[in-house]
């Protein structure tokens, strides 16, 4: 396969090689880039976009590519180039090879103000480094961010080639499908091309290339399918899994290390690891521990238990007495219907059965599906009256605590259009939180809940 | 092959002559408004006369006038433009007579960029080089005055402004105005060209600058037939024997790509891009694959490398994206187009996707694994980033919240689903039954 291109490129065949060696499993997608942008003095495909999910190598074949062949080129991050200017600024100075020191007072080449100049000095800079013959390569990652830009942008560098008049060949990297890029009266399309995601094998076998020295490679490969075994149904994301891979592994040789289990022992290894790894599908994949933290607890394997703690800080919340009630009055408030107020919080209200057909109704319309309602403020302090004991003066105080449970993000302001009369307010905990928090007052939160009752 | 065996010698020049064909291809097909020309029958003809007359009694005459090239994107409005001009520019006193004023609405996109533009380009007094000094009033004012002060017998100027509509967008249309207003009064001559791909520009248009516009509008249309739309393709494919060094490797090409229009799997192929678009763009891109592909190891075009070429063009953008997705992410991509199939036009949140899934897994499955509630919302995040799902319209208030009560809609369709499941590699026969009962 690669004995007859070297020729036809006009590549060394070294570079070649390399450049296939360092992106295992994009063969295809390697061949047809390079087939795309022939040889330097050729014409090259003007306008390419790359899509593909996360973690699929599209910025690094591109990149391996440029620097490997050593072709002239400029990538730059959207996101960092969060405006039009740094967009172009970053543009030309690598195109032109200057870089902002402190020799020379972070000065970049050029000052672009918009497209216009922009078009204007990437074509003077063209011809000052003499590339008129060759192709300029200007790859724009995560180009998602540039429908967000001026409207213009997206539309002029899909067709630079033929504003500048010279060999540009532009390339947007993006996760998002181009369908979702088209505005407007429509722009020049692209050559569309797509990097599928990689396989159970070839994420296999890429993972196996940072085998840690010291261990075989099969070794090291079985491993990685034990956790591929708990990861691969939630995440496919090649760096997570090589993250998380490495991350484990001295668990993993545990029982080696401690002579209680040989290479060989496959079932013992990996009943010593599955948990383990069961457990970090929770916490390092959702990153509620990092990575540091979990390094650490598995070097004082007794401190496995406090792995819990740690989520658990989250929902714990230390609240006055009286907030407290308050909070859990909105959360009433927002999760109730207002009619059926005088059933939970009258004294003598008749209780009344729910049939059949309203409770098929209520699984549709459930708060507990739908979300918090917005409520007033009298009704807030009418349930809180009812559900706290002894009496409590409506002092500035409790007022005050209010507005704290909105600045604590622990409520929410509906339509502020009036400050003091008539605003509404939403309760937006959870219900873990809620009843993590009335526990500590010996309230029975359920007993309250339209939807549980 | 028997060329394999040739000697090393041929060899060498026989990939030189591929170099070469590459070249020549590459030229013709990766570029966006090649030059072509254009035949006497062929529907280019009558507005190409059209605009020619009309730009040769600019410079000849004095007229001053303007006209709009109306036209799909792809049908050729810049390409028929330059080969005029072109054509006008062989004759010397064209040349000395006509200045130019190329300007593009993506470029400059207000009036005051515009105007250094023209000032630049016409290299007036108060231009340095590259540089143009002064205010936008000033500017103005000069260009005004130096446009005034011209008659009949000055030099013309011809103003081309591509994306002509963007033009329109600009406050006040103060250069549209101005420009159409020295085109009207007996001031020197100029011409207006605008090229655009919107067919209500006029409506943009404000009254005093509508009035002020000739009202010439040229249309182009793809109108090629099936034939023609053959003949453009093997004459993208053609090597010109004329530029050719080797004649023996032009001919056997040609003889060629004579065979390949004739092949009646390429021709059905073409028949399927002429059905979905017409115009000769997408020829090209279609075009840009096979050709990148030929070379001393791959030297004949064959009906699989368009074939490839025409999956790869036509390849659904979402069922590619669905296929990269976790099996957890798809089982959710099932569950929400169930909710949307129960609720019509009515969004959904995370926690009804959530329940739905929940349901699935204890009730049906037993290989696909339940997984706790952090990773579950991960995932439904994720399809989020890849926009697979989007925030529902009009949930400014409600969407402040709680991320799982923000109101979502799904922007996959069933077929799309049901296509991407069967498809996808190792999917649990739990998902597809699940999937099937949609």
């Amino acid at each position: 396969m690669l004995a007859g291109h070297p020729s036809v490129f006009g590549h060394p065949s070294a570079q070649l090689a390399d450049l296939y060696s360092s992106c295992p499993c994009r063969q295809d997608q390697l061949t047809l880039l390079l087939q795309l942008f022939g040889q330097n003095n050729h014409l090259s495909c003007p306008r390419v976009f790359l899509y593909g999910p996360t973690g699929s190598g599209k910025s690094h074949v591109i990149s391996s590519i440029l620097n490997t062949l050593k072709l002239p080129h400029a990538l730059v991050n959207c996101v960092e180039c969060y405006t039009s200017r740094l967009l172009y600024d970053h543009i030309l100075n690598q195109v032109a090879m200057v870089t902002p020191t402190p020799d020379n007072g972070y000065t970049n080449h050029s000052r672009c103000d918009n497209m216009n100049d922009f078009v204007k000095t990437l074509r003077t800079v063209i011809e000052d480094r003499e590339l008129q013959e060759e192709t300029v390569y200007i790859v724009l990652d995560k180009a998602e961010r540039l429908r967000e830009m001026d409207m213009n942008i997206l539309p002029a560098f899909l067709r630079l080639g033929e504003l500048t008049g010279c060999n540009v060949c532009v390339i947007l990297l993006t996760e998002i499908v181009w369908e979702k890029f088209r505005a407007g009266t429509g722009v020049c399309e692209p050559l569309v091309l797509h990097f599928p995601d990689y396989t159970k094998d070839e994420l296999l076998e890429i993972s196996s290339l940072d085998c840690p020295a010291g261990y075989t490679k099969d070794f090291y490969m079985s491993y990685v399918n034990i956790v591929l075994s708990v990861f691969y149904m939630a995440c496919r994301n090649l760096n997570e899994i090589r993250h998380l891979a490495l991350l484990n592994f001295p668990k993993f040789c545990e029982p080696i290390k401690r002579g209680e289990a040989t290479d060989e022992d496959v079932h013992k290894l990996w009943r010593n690891i599955e948990p383990h790894l069961r457990k970090a599908l929770q916490t390092v994949y959702l990153r509620e521990v990092s990575s540091a933290q979990w390094e650490r607890m598995q070097e004082e394997a007794a401190s496995q238990e406090s792995s819990g703690a740690n989520i658990k800080t989250k929902v714990n919340m230390e609240l006055p007495f009286y907030s407290k009630f308050l909070l859990i009055a909105a959360y009433l408030a927002s999760y109730n219907p207002a009619r059926t107020d005088r059933r939970f919080f009258l004294k003598h209200a008749g209780r009344t059965k729910k049939t059949v057909q309203q409770m098929k109704r209520d699984e549709r319309t459930s708060s507990q599906l739908l979300g918090p309602k917005p409520f007033p403020l009298d009704r807030l302090m009418a349930i809180f009256y009812s559900i706290v004991e002894g009496k409590v003066a409506p002092t500035a105080n409790i007022y005050s605590q209010i507005s704290s449970l909105v600045t604590l993000r622990l409520m929410t302001q509906v339509g502020s259009d009036d400050q003091l009369d008539g605003s509404k307010f939403k309760c937006t905990v959870g219900l873990d939180f809620i009843r993590s928090i009335a526990r500590t007052v010996n309230f029975d939160i359920i007993r309250y809940l339209y939807d549980f009752v | 092959m028997s060329k394999r065996k040739s000697t090393g010698l041929t060899v060498v020049s026989e990939s030189a002559s591929y170099a070469e064909l590459q070249k020549i291809l590459r030229e013709r097909i990766y570029k966006i408004s090649a030059p072509e020309e254009i035949d006497e029958d062929s529907d280019l003809e009558k507005p190409r006369r059209h605009l020619l007359d009309l730009i040769q009694r600019c410079s000849s005459m004095g007229e001053s006038n303007s006209a709009l090239i109306i036209g799909p994107r792809g049908a050729g409005k810049t390409m028929l433009l330059k080969s005029v001009l072109d054509e006008l520019k062989e004759n010397r006193d064209f040349r000395d007579n006509v200045l130019e004023v190329h300007l593009n609405g993506l470029l400059q996109t207000d009036d005051r960029i515009a105007l250094k533009e023209i000032t630049r380009q016409l290299q007036l007094e108060n231009a340095v080089g590259d540089r143009v000094f002064g205010s936008f009033a000033d500017n103005l004012a000069f260009l005004l005055e130096a446009l005034k002060k011209g008659s009949r017998d000055s030099q013309a100027v011809l103003f081309v402004l591509e994306e002509f509509d963007l033009f329109a967008h600009h406050k006040n249309q103060t250069l549209l105005y101005n420009l159409f207003d020295v085109a009207q009064s007996q001031q020197a001559p100029i011409t207006v060209i605008g090229l655009t791909c919107r067919l209500d520009v006029i409506e943009l248009l404000e009254k005093r600058v509508k009035s002020r516009f000739s009202h010439r509008q040229i249309h182009l249309f793809n109108s090629l037939t099936f034939d023609r739309y053959l003949e453009v393709f093997s004459s993208l494919l053609t090597l010109p024997t004329a530029e050719v060094k080797d004649k023996k490797f032009c001919a056997k090409w040609n003889k060629h790509v004579q065979n390949l229009s004739d092949d009646p799997g390429v021709t059905t192929i073409l028949r399927k891009l002429y059905d979905t678009s017409k115009d000769i763009r997408t020829l090209k891109t279609f075009l840009m694959l096979p050709v990148a592909r030929i070379s001393l190891s791959h030297s004949r075009l064959e009906l699989a490398d368009f074939a490839e070429a025409h999956k790869i063009l036509t390849a659904d953008s979402k069922s590619n994206t669905l296929h990269g997705l976790s099996v957890l992410e798809l089982c959710l991509v099932v569950a929400m187009r169930r909710l949307s199939d129960i609720f019509v036009n009515q969004p959904f949140n995370f926690q009804m996707v959530y329940n739905e899934y929940q349901k699935f897994v204890q009730t049906r499955s037993h290989a696909v694994q339940g997984f706790e509630r952090p990773v579950v919302l991960k995932a439904f995040e994720h399809l989020q980033q890849m926009e697979l799902v989007r925030a529902a319209e009009g949930a400014g208030i409600g969407g402040r919240g709680q991320k799982e009560f923000r109101p979502m809609t799904l922007m996959i369709d069933r077929s799309q689903l049901m296509q991407a499941i069967q498809k996808y590699p190792a999917c649990p026969t739990e998902v597809k039954h699940w999937a099937n009962t949609l």
